[in-house]
């Protein structure tokens, strides 16, 4: 178990690594250089001049990379060029809706994903099989901002029980949770829709497996065999694909919170981007990154979790 | 008065018929042997009986358990039944636990799901259980998986939870086919000792020589139908039926076959040494080693044939790849008409020509979407691709008893048999030396494993070809070899003639082995002149 | 051949149909303005009315079909064409540097979600439908590479393989003559899984400013246009999400239908 946990920390290390450095060159690779490239055509020599010394872009690369690293570490991300505040402290404001936002849709999904698998499979090739399969085909289909728009036509203007946009702050939660549901929904049930695809294959494909014929054998009735054998030994591939819908969810929230003008991380980088604010755009795109990273971490300890081959006493 | 009564049990999947008109009885306490080729039907005997039978399956008839129809019972009693009154377990036992739960849950689930324990109860009957079956509580804690188990050990595990509420019918579908020879002794004593706790046992098996040593009565099955039933001993004696002769002549077939070993060594193995590295125990220790061919020396010479027997795990599947030249050797050397045998491309090509291989698997030996033609054609690769190719594709698959037509056609359209010889005219094509059969019989029934036999021992004869025979099977290798190796651990622990090894083994290995090895009682053999029917 | 494979191809080959007469032909000048005919709804003159600028919707539908279709079907080749043959050495190298290399490699694309990718280039060399394209290849590059290997490697097991070494050949001959063919299946099958995702990627890329540029005709830019407008006229964010669904329906439907009926095992059954 040790050595399991050491190898997936020390991977996790690496892929840290190696990603930082992939978005600091491609941050290099500006045409021109960063500081000439923030403040447009128009800026004067002495401006581009003076940011430039600000940025450190006069250090020598490796330098200025590992000024960058280790600043991460210790919390410091660099001031934002134009908001003219730490990057820490607006990425801070921005998460507490990003991140509520993504595990409420990844809850939502799997709420909803779980009870529709569990059924389609146990009624395997029968009404309710073909009819989850055939909404999940749809749910799969549907591009998730606009189904966003369509949930805003309804249930924001038509019945109008829910917010059509913004977001109230965290001092009401009622409030806020109410401004988080329809992006919440929008974001869930195409995620929801393939997750419960997987949870029924990989339940199929278990229940033919010759340990759920021991299991028959020793009087487990459908439903029993199910739930004592089946599911536990189906989460595998169901938890791959649930972390990967965790990036998924992080990258679908960018565009989500555009459609209902929510002030979170997504908002930010677009609107940095226009900015021309690379800081930022830095920042937060190795945020992003560290987030996947981590989930996939957690993933692989939740394998170790299920699977008792993966933690061998060695 | 019968423990279970099948009056014609007939079953249809989707409207196939797969069974017709199956009648026999099982005592109290008695063993009943079901014998029977892939395909006769003898598991879904098993499944029906046990309300296991795929969807799409309608069953006509009687089976009566304790005055209860098994065919009609609802499903909810026939929960109640399983595990309770009648157990199962299956022939593959890396599969047929799972690899999630505790060998512990499994045997006390079986306790748990009839409500016949409480949690603690349940765990020490598991405990008891798993003692009785030869699993004790020093060596084998509850709280150990599966994969910490080796294939018998786990058999065992499962026998445990079949037998856990004291059933009254086991039925056991081929439990030691996936089995080594020693280990099946074992597990075979056990099911008897099982059946002296009267218990009785439907014993499900391909191997007529299994039955013989345990079964009082027997059925043969072929096609779905019973041909044959009786009492193991006069059964045997007589083989009234032509089916049952046919199948017991064939498990004892002989090839007619003469020493064809000329002077001269053909391949010699001199202190073989193939180790595998494997992971660290802890992140700073080294890499400890597995030496899973341990200084091996054999010398083949021209035309003969050589036995290579040893249990899986033993370590001649990995010399067989180094003698292929699949793999490079930590120590020793593997020579070939005096030229060194190396892994890959360092291997001259005319050297790799004279020498080709049989697999075992009949379904995987074949890339599936070529055609017969160019299947057997491969091994030209190394000999450069001759003007005739077709012609003598053509001819080598008539040597083989195939038809030159067949090779137009793709793999999936033989039978396993035929998709063995097919195996064998492609390492025939390029007239080697030496060609390695690596269990290359083994996955198949009896009769046509008799007509491959003989087909190799023809071939031998007309090319001069020699063999290295790799079996697990001893009484395989007894009939086709001139001499034999025994393989334990790496190691080679004897050698000689065969029918000197097989009549005075000295090492106590082999003896195992051959003590071990079910035979039919030889003077069952005799009065073979029943009455034609 | 099934109800659902039939209807897949049917809705897919009507994606590609309009994609390819937009070519040369389509209803009214998806450039041409005509303020006055604006925000019309469906009738007979323009089936499925006119946006905010006049234009037909359903003529910018079927050129917005060739954006989609292209930049998807080009990503699907890049993914294809890098990921599979690293997927193909890893497995021909097992448990090597370079099968460690592939694997890390990929886990670390993996770690950057195809739209960050894009946020990323966009941030450096600003938007464009070419950079829609290289975002969602790279993605796809860890998808073939994975989905390949995983084959490959339950092929490399099988005595048909060894047979082939034992004929002398060696790993890339055997790959590309043993391995390659009976994984073909699985790669037709994830390529139309990677192609639909493909088409709502560009979309969503699109719709945020990320993708195509005007006047490039694309149907996740005509949703983002038509969010302000939905209140007023429905019509005009309808069309453009139904054309996305119904493709990628089909497209799916198409790659289920696929594997049923490519699947050796099934079709012996049948």
């Amino acid at each position: 178990m040790q050595r399991y946990l050491l190898k997936r920390l020390v991977s996790l290390a690496l892929s840290l690594l190696v990603a930082s450095l992939v978005i600091f060159a491609a941050i290099e690779v500006v045409p021109g250089d960063p500081a000439s490239y923030m403040l447009g055509l128009n800026a004067s020599e002495d401006t581009v001049a003076a940011l430039r010394d600000r940025l450190g872009l006069n250090e020598p690369v490796p330098l200025r990379y590992l000024r960058w690293v280790v600043g991460m570490v210790q919390g410091d991300f660099g001031q934002s060029y134009t908001y003219k505040v730490a990057v820490a402290e607006l990425v801070a404001q921005r998460m507490v809706v990003s991140l509520p936002l993504a595990l409420y849709a990844l809850v939502l999904a799997v709420v909803i994903a779980f009870p529709a698998g569990l059924l389609a499979a146990a009624k395997r090739g029968r009404v309710a099989d073909a009819a989850v399969m055939g909404a999940t085909q749809v749910g799969i289909a549907l591009p998730n901002f606009w189904f966003a728009m369509l949930l805003v036509l309804a249930f924001a203007l038509h019945w109008q029980v829910f917010p059509a946009g913004g977001f109230p702050g965290w001092s009401d939660p009622v409030q806020a949770f109410r401004a988080l549901t329809l992006p919440a929904v929008a974001l869930a049930l195409p995620q929801a829709a393939i997750l419960a695809r997987v949870l029924r294959s990989a339940l199929i494909e278990t229940l033919g497996q010759d340990y759920i014929r021991t299991a028959r054998a020793k009087g487990l009735t459908g439903g029993q065999t199910i739930l004592y054998h089946a599911l536990r030994n189906a989460l595998i591939p169901v938890l791959t694909i649930l972390g990967m819908q965790f990036s998924f969810l992080l990258a679908g929230a960018i565009i989500i919170e555009n459609v209902f003008y929510l002030p979170g991380l997504g908002r930010l980088i677009f609107q940095a981007i226009t900015q021309r604010d690379l800081i930022v755009v830095e920042s937060v795109v190795m945020i992003l990154v560290f987030a996947v990273i981590l989930v996939t971490f957690l993933v692989d300890l939740a394998y170790a979790a299920i699977d008792p081959r993966l933690r061998k006493r060695t | 008065m019968s423990l279970l009564s099948l009056r014609d049990l007939s079953l249809a999947i989707h409207g196939r018929p797969i069974l017709s008109e199956i009648s026999f009885d099982i005592a109290p306490g008695e063993t009943f042997g079901l014998v029977g080729e892939s395909g006769s039907g003898k598991s879904m005997t098993a499944l029906a009986v046990m309300g296991l039978a795929p969807h799409g399956a309608s069953t006509k008839g009687a089976a009566d358990f304790l005055g209860r129809n098994l065919l009609t019972l609802p499903e909810r009693a026939m929960t109640r039944l399983r595990g309770n009154e009648i157990g199962m377990i299956f022939q593959e036992p890396m599969t047929a636990l799972n690899p999630m739960k505790t060998i512990g849950d499994q045997v006390a689930e079986t306790l748990r799901v009839h409500m016949a324990a409480s949690r603690a109860e349940a765990w020490a009957v598991a405990r008891e259980k798993l003692a009785r079956v030869g699993l004790p509580a020093d060596r084998f804690p509850l709280t150990l998986y599966p994969h910490e188990l080796s294939g018998g050990q786990r058999q065992r595990v499962a026998i445990a939870m079949a037998i856990a509420l004291r059933p009254k019918l086991l039925i056991a579908d081929e439990p030691t086919t996936a089995l080594d020879v020693t280990t099946q002794a074992q597990i075979l004593d056990l099911l008897k000792g099982l059946t002296e706790e009267d218990m009785a046992l439907m014993l499900i098996t391909h191997d007529l020589a299994v039955v013989a040593g345990m079964a009082t009565h027997v059925a043969v099955m072929q096609g779905g139908r019973i041909v044959e039933q009786g009492a193991t001993e006069p059964l045997f004696r007589a083989r009234r039926q032509d089916y049952t002769r046919r199948l017991f002549a064939a498990s004892e077939h002989r090839p007619n076959r003469t020493p064809q070993a000329r002077d001269g060594t053909l391949l010699t193995v001199e202190n073989a040494v193939r180790e595998y590295t494997l992971p660290r125990p802890s992140a700073f220790a080294p890499h400890p080693k597995l030496r899973a061919v341990d200084g091996v020396s054999l010398t083949i010479r021209p035309g003969e044939s050589l036995g290579l027997v040893g249990e899986s795990g033993c370590g001649k599947s990995t010399l067989t790849r180094a003698i292929l030249g699949l793999d490079p050797l930590q120590g020793g050397a593997i020579r070939l008409d005096g030229a060194e045998v190396t892994p890959g491309h360092t291997m001259p090509r005319a050297l790799r020509a004279r020498m080709q291989v049989v697999f075992q698997d009949p379904y995987g030996s074949f890339n599936p979407r070529h055609r017969v033609e160019r299947l057997v054609a491969e091994p030209f690769h190394l000999t450069g691709r001759p003007k005739d190719a077709r012609d003598r594709v053509a001819a080598a698959l008539q040597e083989v008893g195939l038809a030159a037509s067949d090779m137009d056609k793709f793999i999936h359209e033989f039978s396993g048999g035929q998709r063995q010889r097919i195996a064998i005219a492609r390492a025939l094509i390029i007239r080697p030396d030496l060609i390695v059969l690596d269990e290359a019989v083994s996955a198949l029934d009896v009769r046509v494993r008799a007509q491959v036999l003989d087909l190799l021992a023809r071939l031998q004869e007309s090319h001069g070809l020699a063999y290295l025979f790799i079996s697990h099977d001893l009484s395989v290798v007894r009939q086709v070899t001139d001499r034999v190796l025994v393989m334990k651990q790496g190691r080679i622990v004897e050698e000689g003639a065969t029918e000197t090894i097989f009549a005075a083994p000295k090492h106590p290995y082999t003896r195992a082995l051959i003590a071990a090895t079910p035979r039919i009682p030889d003077d069952w053999k005799e009065n073979a002149h029943a009455p034609r029917t | 051949m099934r109800l659902p494979l039939l209807l897949g191809l049917a809705l897919s080959a009507a994606a590609l149909l309009a994609a390819l007469v937009s070519l040369f032909w389509t209803p009214y000048d998806v450039t041409a303005l005509a303020i006055a005919d604006k925000l019309q709804p469906p009738s007979p003159a323009h089936w499925l009315g006119t946006d905010h600028f006049g234009r037909d919707i359903a003529s910018m539908l079927m050129a917005g079909a060739q954006t989609s279709l292209a930049v998807a079907l080009v990503a699907v080749g890049i993914g294809m064409g890098l990921g599979v043959p690293l997927g193909l050495l890893a497995a021909a190298n097992r448990g090597s540097l370079i099968d460690e290399v592939v694997m890390r490699g990929n886990d670390l694309i993996f770690a950057f979600p195809s739209l960050v990718i894009a946020i990323l280039i966009t941030a450096v060399f600003g938007p464009s439908a070419t950079n829609a394209i290289i975002a969602i290849g790279i993605f796809n590059i860890p998808v073939f590479a994975r989905v390949t290997r995983g084959g490959a490697l339950s092929l490399w097991t099988l005595d048909y393989i060894r047979a082939a070494e034992v004929a002398g050949k060696g790993r890339i001959r055997i790959s590309a003559e043993h391995i390659l063919p009976n994984i073909l299946n699985l790669l037709i099958v994830q390529g139309t899984i990677q192609f639909s995702l493909g088409i709502l990627a560009e979309a969503g890329l699109s719709y945020v400013g990320l993708g195509a540029q005007p006047p490039t005709p694309s149907w996740g830019r005509m949703l983002a246009e038509a969010q302000t407008m939905v209140t007023i006229a429905p019509h005009v964010a309808l069309f453009p999400g139904l054309a996305i669904v119904l493709t990628v329906l089909g497209l799916n439907l198409m790659g289920d239908g696929l594997r049923d009926h490519l699947d050796p095992r099934l079709r012996r059954a049948a």
